[in-house]
């Protein structure tokens, strides 16, 4: 199926909503519109404390010394920790997401610029804060590792010498891919064209920063931890292993989130100090982190050097692509990804095409900037692949001379080799990719845009139009070969009929404002014909949810979105049953008709799925062999990775005398196969495409040479507003997953992925009179400037 | 949460008040008006200080717009919003719409003064490129009295002003001249943020010859810029694009920058002289048009 969106008049009216898939208003809107929202820094307990963390000023030293006595004898402060006294509680490292390890307080060094060296607990915020600046640290300044590529000279400063034996700044090696093959391939091409290509070190900046809430219970033994978390689950159990407090003593609660973005996947050294300071003190402790905290210490994305290679025949087939990767994993390898995925799903650089060979090989360092690697939209690396293939297909159509949609449209991945194995080992489920790029195409009027471009050129006028087409890898993942810290990435969910047919459906996964208390609410009433409306949906309370590993990586609709209609499957089997009692017919004698069970043939003869949660809680016989209560539980663990996909194409104007871009249009079609709620894809896909114009054109986290990190405030960190991005057009093609119970595939991440790429295209395509190929992000005015000067690696 | 250092806050009632607490207080005093440039860095923990002087009361002192025959004078504690929204102004000098509309958002817009802005002596500050532009004097008053001083001597480097530590600046005066206008020009990464480079520019016109001219630059230097020589150069001679250019070309080889994170040193040379010749052109556009 093939359509543009339809903007449908009647959907802001939630009465009527469907029972089940379809456009209907977001039922946690009202609280959020009204202010009502409830975040972790919203939770006040009495006898609450403050926690404050004293950060690094340098980006590697050697501590000397730490005196606290000016902060301790502060009148409103409880307690001063340093490195040394959580080392002798075995507490000062612990385990990161990649199976290395990170300080939560530093012991010897300091190894990058906001580095948690002490923490301060007092009676309120301000004290605390004040007593931050009563504690003295006497450092013995090193030099810092801040070029990646310098990181593995000899002679580099060795940073990580608290691992056993390690000699420099190696983190890992990985590759992927053929590359003996890829060499005999890229040999006999007509054509091949390299490019360094740079994805620079970006940041999530959620607009809530992140922090919690820790309250440790002495007469239960019990704490509860209200937290900023993707995956409390996950979370909990990490805490488990690490503080030795049993696992049932643990409840982890994530309340209304403020923005994830991959930023709240980690645990950060200040939930860690948080917890310390409730169990040694016995009182409730807050840590909210401040803006700046946020965005020099906690998980960045990206920071790929990449030189991409792209081999092909003279007319346009593309036969191979090589790359080799330099990733900077700044001072602790923090990456959030299945364990034996150390570079994510970056093995899906062979993008949307049909190629003969294809290698990647990574090298991995570690330099003196924050740990993390997480996320930011990124499925697990797959913007820095996606990113990596569409920028090299445009090197390629700029070297041939050819219109870069013809040039993908004649490498596709054709419809009847689903499901297709890539040359990198990964298997795509579906796929239609023409209909979507002709759809972008005709949405946007590419022919006449072309033209225009053609006219505008030969007036000295700048315009551009890009294209990016890409397939994401979603929905981590199979039990099989994937986990993070040993934990498998299935994820549970648990529906419950109260008598009355009102329903609640209990998720591993975590909203954080992507409207999982819609979707999944409409996942079930399309299963079992229960309005969503009656449908509540928690997630974010270890103590009520079934085990999962969250939501990151869009994985919640691919993952737990599965679940949830699995499970409302098995409690209609069981509503069939009780059904059949009491329409005194057997269970095969009856059909299913939304919402209602009736005997073949007979319609008259039905009950409603209300009147068999009734039945099923009250009084009288059921039939033989079966319990009472209208519930069930599922874990559901996916057969493979979903293969969301679209096509982008976005028009932009650049002032030849000042350089600046503009994005005039940008046509967005998704295909994430069976859509739920229409109204939240887009909401998804325009989110996703403002961070896309934002990574192109001016996000970048940035140092100097001193390790100082200068993005450390929004005033430095630019994130784009209404005023940078033109009124989303968005469209739409089906193609379901043939492996997901419902057929859909996610798409928080779709847009962020896809839409980098596409600015940089048109923004490279305004350029072509300049001859300019390629130049890395963020795209600013002066960066688009130096390129139009024959300067694509600007000094800054 | 950001949160700023201790201090003792005190609100003044009039200009005599604030002058008398300064005396009082001396340099452990800081005052505030808008608070959209100070209050920043008092989270930031970068200004610290003992007292908090608010002079927020005296808005209805120092708050107007006066328009007499031969010159403008604004009070220090007129708001953005308010030069954005006062006709006679904007009929005199277009170079204020242009420029409130580039700074910042109408949040910042809605608190902060035009006294604020001068006195934080940012080097990318636009309304100090605008009072550069328009040859504005600045009225400072202390327990001793007035003395009024140029925009040149009002700036002594960066965030560092005329003003002593018990004075206040009171008005800015921006004298009135016949046949001309003006216009701002900025270029910024994204809306809201501080300039790579602006420009405000104005021009006067006798006949078909340029009588007087004058460009403010921000970002390019210390303080704001102001170019002498492009009044010379201009001044008896009919406006040109070619002429623009060699105006463009001076204001590019006459401005200081610096390569930081907004761009490079080159970048801003060529935008200095490419936002002169945009506003020169844009003055005498609007001239024709009588705006
Ligand atoms: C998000 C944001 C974006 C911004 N973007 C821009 C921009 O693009 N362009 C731009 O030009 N500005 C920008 N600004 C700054 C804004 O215009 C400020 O409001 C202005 O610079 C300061 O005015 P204020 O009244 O808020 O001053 P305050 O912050 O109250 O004071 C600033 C300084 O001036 C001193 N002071 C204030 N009044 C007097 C007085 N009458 N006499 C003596 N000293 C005084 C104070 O003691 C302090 O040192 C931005 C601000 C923010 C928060």
């Amino acid at each position: 199926m093939t359509a543009v969106e339809d903007r449908p008049a009647g959907f802001v009216d939630n009465d009527q909503k469907p029972v089940g898939y379809g456009r209907m208003l977001r039922k946690e809107d009202p609280r959020f519109i009204r202010g009502m929202g409830r975040y972790v820094d919203d939770i006040n307990l009495p006898g609450m404390l403050h926690l404050a963390i004293l950060r690094s000023p340098v980006a590697h030293a050697r501590i000397i010394s730490i005196d606290t006595r000016a902060a301790e004898a502060h009148p409103k402060v409880k307690a001063v920790v340093t490195g040394a006294i959580l080392a002798e509680k075995g507490l000062a490292w612990m385990p990161t997401l990649s199976n290395d390890v990170q300080a939560v307080l530093a012991t010897d060094k300091v190894r990058f610029q906001g580095q948690e060296v002490a923490f301060v607990v007092a009676e309120d915020r301000y004290a605390a804060r004040d007593a931050l600046e009563l504690i003295e640290v006497e450092y013995d300044i090193l030099d810092p590792v801040m070029d990646v590529r310098k990181a593995l000279e000899p002679g580099a400063p060795l940073i990580r010498d608290d691992l056993e034996g390690k000699k420099d700044n190696h983190c890992f090696d990985w590759e992927t891919g053929d590359a003996a093959a890829t060499e005999a391939v890229f040999a006999k091409a007509d054509v091949v064209v390299s490019e360094d290509i740079v994805y620079p070190r970006v940041h999530p900046a959620p607009m809530e920063t992140c922090g919690c809430v820790a309250d440790f219970e002495r007469v239960e033994g019990k704490l509860t931890l209200w937290t900023t978390s993707q995956a409390p689950h996950a979370h909990r159990t990490v805490y488990a292993l690490v503080s030795g407090l049993p696992e049932h003593k643990i409840r982890v609660i994530a309340p209304d989130i403020g923005g994830g973005f991959g930023n709240k996947v980690p645990i950060y050294p200040g939930y860690v100090c948080a917890i310390v300071a409730s169990l040694v003190i016995g009182k409730p402790v807050k840590w909210t982190e401040d803006r700046s905290e946020n965005l020099v210490s906690t998980g960045f994305a990206r920071d790929y050097i990449m030189r991409g290679e792209i081999a092909a025949t003279k007319d346009g087939k593309i036969l191979a692509i090589r790359t080799n990767v330099l990733a900077d994993h700044g001072a602790f390898n923090g990456t959030a990804a299945p364990i034996k995925y150390p570079a994510g799903f970056f093995g899906v650089f062979t993008g949307s095409y049909d190629l003969e060979a294809a290698y990647c090989k990574m090298t991995a360092v570690y330099t003196n900037k924050a740990p993390g690697g997480v996320a930011y939209a990124c499925s697990f690396r797959i913007t820095e692949a996606v990113y990596l293939v569409e920028r090299i297909v445009d090197c390629l159509a700029y070297q041939l001379d050819m219109d870069p949609a013809e040039l993908r449209l004649k490498n596709f991945i054709q419809p009847d080799q689903f499901p297709y194995t890539s040359k990198t080992g990964w298997v795509y489920d579906s796929g239609d990719y023409e209909p979507a790029m002709r759809l972008a195409m005709d949405m946007i009027g590419y022919d006449e845009l072309r033209k225009e471009q053609a006219e505008k050129r030969a007036k000295g006028e700048l315009m551009g139009i890009g294209i990016s087409f890409f397939t994401e890898a979603v929905g981590a993942g199979p039990r099989k070969d994937m986990d993070i810290l040993g934990l498998g990435m299935a994820d549970g969910s648990e529906l419950r009929i109260h008598p009355t047919g009102k329903a609640v459906l209990r998720v591993s996964c975590m909203s954080q404002g992507q409207g999982h208390e819609t979707t999944y609410a409409q996942i079930v009433a399309e299963e079992i014909g229960i309005p969503p409306a009656d449908i509540q949906v928690v997630n974010g309370d270890t103590d009520n949810t079934p085990f999962g590993l969250g939501t990151y990586g869009s994985r919640s609709t691919p993952v737990s979105g599965a679940a949830a209609a699995l499970v409302a499957r098995k409690v209609r089997d069981k509503a069939q049953i009780i059904a059949s009692g009491m329409l005194e017919v057997s269970v095969a004698d009856l059909e299913w008709d939304k919402g209602s069970f009736h005997v073949k043939g007979d319609p008259s003869k039905s009950v409603t799925i209300q009147a068999i949660a009734m039945r099923a809680h009250g009084a009288g016989d059921l039939p033989e062999g079966i319990e009472g209560g209208l519930e069930a539980q599922i874990c559901y663990n996916p057969s493979n990775l979903t293969y969301p996909f679209g096509a982008y194409i976005c028009v932009v104007d650049v002032d030849p005398g000042t350089a600046q871009v503009k994005v005039r249009r940008f046509v967005a079609v998704d295909d994430c196969g069976t859509r739920i709620n229409p109204m939240i894809i887009e909401g998804q896909v325009h989110g996703g495409l403002t961070d896309g114009v934002g990574m192109a054109l001016m996000e970048m986290i940035s140092f100097d040479e001193d390790g100082n990190c200068l993005s450390g405030s929004l005033m430095d960190y630019l994130i784009p507003t209404a005023l940078e991005v033109p009124e989303w057009e968005t469209g739409y093609t089906v193609t379901p997953s043939p492996h997901h119970p419902i057929g859909a595939k996610g798409v928080g991440e779709s847009a962020t992925v896809g839409s980098p790429p596409c600015v940089v295209n048109a923004v490279m395509d305004a350029l072509k009179p300049f001859k300019v190929r390629h130049a890395d992000m963020p795209l600013t005015p002066s960066r688009v400037w130096e390129a139009m000067q024959g300067r694509t690696r600007p000094p800054i | 949460m950001q949160v700023p250092a201790p201090f003792e806050y005190a609100r003044a009632g009039n200009v005599a008040e604030a002058i008398g607490l300064l005396e009082r207080l001396g340099s452990s005093a800081k005052l505030v008006a808008g608070g959209h440039s100070l209050l920043p860095m008092m989270k930031l923990r970068l200004a610290n200080f003992e007292y908090l002087i608010d002079i927020n009361d005296l808005h209805g002192e120092l708050g107007y717009i006066t328009v007499a025959s031969d010159q403008i004078r604004i009070g220090a504690m007129t708001r953005h919003r308010e030069l954005l929204e006062s006709a006679p102004l904007l009929a005199a000098f277009p170079i204020f719409r242009d420029a409130e509309h580039v700074i910042a958002d109408p949040v910042v817009r809605n608190r902060g003064t035009l006294g604020g802005s001068l006195c934080q002596a940012d080097p990318s500050e636009d309304l100090s490129a605008v009072c550069t532009t328009l040859d504005a004097s600045c009225v400072i008053q202390g327990s001793g009295g007035q003395r009024v001083v140029s925009m040149a001597e009002f700036h002594r480097g960066p965030y560092e002003t005329a003003v002593g530590d018990d004075e206040l600046l009171i008005e800015i005066r921006l004298p009135l001249r016949a046949g001309g206008s003006s216009a701002y020009e900025k270029v910024e990464r994204r809306a809201g943020d501080w300039a790579v480079v602006s420009c405000g520019a104005a021009l006067w016109m006798d006949g078909g010859t340029i009588a007087e001219a004058r460009v403010g630059l921000a970002a390019v230097g210390p303080n704001t810029t102001g170019i002498p020589a492009i009044g010379e150069l201009l001044r008896g001679k009919a406006p040109s694009d070619e002429l623009f250019r060699e105006a463009g070309a001076l204001a590019s080889s006459s401005c200081s920058p610096v390569t930081d994170l907004r761009g490079t040193e080159e970048y801003k040379r060529h935008l200095a002289g490419e936002l002169t010749r945009r506003t020169l052109s844009t003055c005498v556009a609007r001239i024709k048009q009588g705006v």
